[in-house]
């Protein structure tokens, strides 16, 4: 026993054992320490890149909308909630939000419902399905640049092919983009097709992610392809579909690029919507204050929107 | 019988398939048919679908009309070097937060998480100013900096890292291997599949971005390719030809992504899908 307490030199006198301890607690202390050190210098990059362009924009967006600026952007003088009131009791922006909504409405549906047919068209293991599902996965990378320009020559009143093949059924031509009450529509139609390759990309992976027995188990009870649809993939694709609703609006209300390339805004303000308003006023206007606010109003319209998404649509979401 | 009973359903299926794909592709295969049209073909009307020939002089000529070449160059060298700096930074942050233990770790992920919550185009004002108060407009830094850290990134790899087996990093801190070392050669090399999507997605991000680059730009010699590709439009004289050979040029680099890295980029982007 002896020899063994020796060889493993455990502490005998009390004074000892404290110093050791004391050092074994310092050393513990340590390196918490230098793990806690360690991983700021970890997260400093980002921490110090955030702040600067993050967090302390969102706080100067606040201040700004207090207050009126030169157009240098410099700060001329305090005016409380008058942004918000004037923007609230001005036609045009209401207009915009209207215009917005309406834009969300004509484009997150639409797009979904069409990315959940195709999905569910291409689910299978058939020859040559890998070909249609690069096709609709593609306009997931054409930008907003290059996709608004290609619809811009598709819209074209007079040249245009879109109004060339309604000319072959015998059709009246359109005037797409200059038509304040086709203007909106347009754009629309453009945005989903540029949205459709993410949602299918989506929604099909949502739709790999179900097993094959639940199909089967399906089949043997008789299910036909529309109840198995309807009853069986909706319900556990449920999921997918509250992400990809969430996603799909905030994108809407973010949408910008197309508006600027086909429309600017008109005819009419029919195209005007919140993010090219926000443009408008801080970069073309130079009013930096009443652009924060706008940016302010498009925060809580997506804060809010997102909450009301939470709380109403994912009870119905079937989380397995 | 029973043979075409069971080849109608497929057949039709296909019919369908073929239509809808007719419709979607139709955008891109009338940018690159209209692309290779002469000059006088792309003047006919009724429009011409399909060229006659091969007529590749248009992507010579447009190089001419705007200074594509500089657009595509100033495009690639920006996402590159926010793609580079997006997996540097993300990583590391991610690495703090899968796998070491600091005060304040809670405060600070909830902020980064925050990040993704809040719109991007609310911060855009205070931004722009910032960029121009150090003189940043019109040059590589404007364009780059402010996106060189990614919330989004760094989510994604935190997940992955923390997927990685725990045993793992118990067995390397017993061989006395330190948090740096563990993570330069273990945790980067096995995180490849998660720093590939994260890489073709900032880097498609970055292409295609639109709004930053409209402020921060204004000369010819630093616009990206999508401001430059907007600004064919308004050549309202040339002729379409010359248009869509810009447009391909533009979306050729994209649709070879997409070609290549498919599978990344469906795995980035339903990250946040297939969690729930």
């Amino acid at each position: 026993m002896d020899g063994l307490e020796k060889s493993l030199s455990l502490p005998r006198d009390p004074v000892r054992a404290r110093a050791v301890r004391l050092r074994r607690t310092g050393t513990l202390s340590g390196l918490k320490w230098r793990e806690n050190v360690l991983a700021y210098a970890f997260l400093g990059p980002s921490l110090l890149l955030f702040a600067i362009f993050f967090f302390y924009p969102m706080l100067k967006t606040v201040y700004l909308s207090l207050h009126t600026t030169d157009p240098t952007g410099r700060v001329a003088g305090y005016v409380g909630w008058d942004n918000f009131s004037y923007l609230f009791r001005n036609p045009q922006f209401l207009q915009g939000l209207k215009v917005t909504a309406l834009f969300a409405l004509l484009t997150v549906p639409t797009g979904i419902a069409l990315a959940l047919v195709l999905a569910a068209l291409t689910n299978g293991k058939t020859r040559g399905i890998k070909l249609f599902q690069f096709a609709f996965s593609l306009p997931v990378v054409l930008s907003v640049g290059s996709a608004s320009v290609i619809w811009m020559f598709l819209y074209h009143p007079t040249l245009g092919t879109l109004n060339y093949f309604l000319s072959l059924l015998h059709i009246a031509p359109v005037s797409w983009l200059v038509d304040p009450k086709w203007a909106l529509v347009s754009v629309s139609i453009m945005t989903v097709w540029m949205n459709l390759g993410f949602q299918y990309i989506v929604l099909s992976s949502g739709l790999r992610g179900i097993p094959d027995e639940i199909y089967e188990s399906a089949r043997i009870d008789g299910a036909g392809p529309l109840r198995l649809f309807g009853r069986i993939l909706l319900p556990l694709l449920s999921p997918t579909l509250f992400f990809l609703a969430v996603v799909s609006v905030i994108g809407s209300f973010q949408s910008f690029g197309q508006i600027n390339i086909l429309t600017r805004g008109g005819p009419m303000n029919s195209t005007n919507v919140l993010v090219y308003s926000i443009y408008q006023e801080a970069f073309v206007n130079f009013r930096f204050g009443s652009g924060s606010a706008q940016a302010l109003v498009l925060f809580a319209i997506i804060f809010i929107l997102t909450l009301v998404q939470f709380a109403w649509l994912e009870k119905k979401v079937h989380y397995q | 019988m029973t043979r075409i009973r069971k080849l109608l359903p497929e057949a039709v299926l296909y019919a369908v398939l073929a239509v809808c794909a007719l419709a979607v592709l139709y955008p891109v295969l009338y940018t690159f048919a209209t692309a290779l049209l002469t000059p006088a073909e792309a003047s006919e009307y009724p429009p011409r679908l399909f060229p006659r020939s091969f007529y590749l002089q248009n992507f010579i000529d447009v190089f001419g009309l705007v200074p594509i070449a500089a657009f595509i160059g100033n495009t690639f060298l920006v996402s590159g070097v926010v793609m580079i700096g997006q997996l540097v930074t993300s990583s590391m942050a991610a690495y703090a937060f899968a796998r070491m233990n600091f005060k304040g770790k809670n405060l600070l992920f909830a902020l980064f998480m925050a990040t993704m919550m809040i719109p991007w185009e609310v911060t855009i004002i205070p931004n722009y100013l910032t960029v121009r108060a150090w003189g940043w407009l019109d040059s590589y830094q404007g364009l780059i900096v402010p996106f060189l850290a990614a919330s989004f990134g760094t989510f994604l790899l935190r997940q992955f890292f923390m997927q990685l087996p725990a045993e793992l990093f118990e067995a390397a801190r017993m061989d006395g291997c330190g948090h740096v070392r563990y993570f330069v050669s273990h945790v980067i090399p096995l995180s490849r599949p998660a720093l590939g999507t994260l890489a073709v997605y900032s880097f498609l991000n970055m292409w295609n971005a639109y709004l930053w680059p409209l402020l921060v730009t204004n000369s010819d010699k630093m616009r990206t390719v999508q401001i430059g590709v907007s600004m064919l439009q308004f050549q309202e004289t040339t002729s379409w030809n010359l248009v869509f050979a810009g447009i391909t040029l533009v979306i050729l680099p994209s649709l070879l992504l997409l070609a290549l890295g498919l599978k990344q980029l469906v795995r980035g982007m339903t990250v946040g899908a297939l969690k729930g």
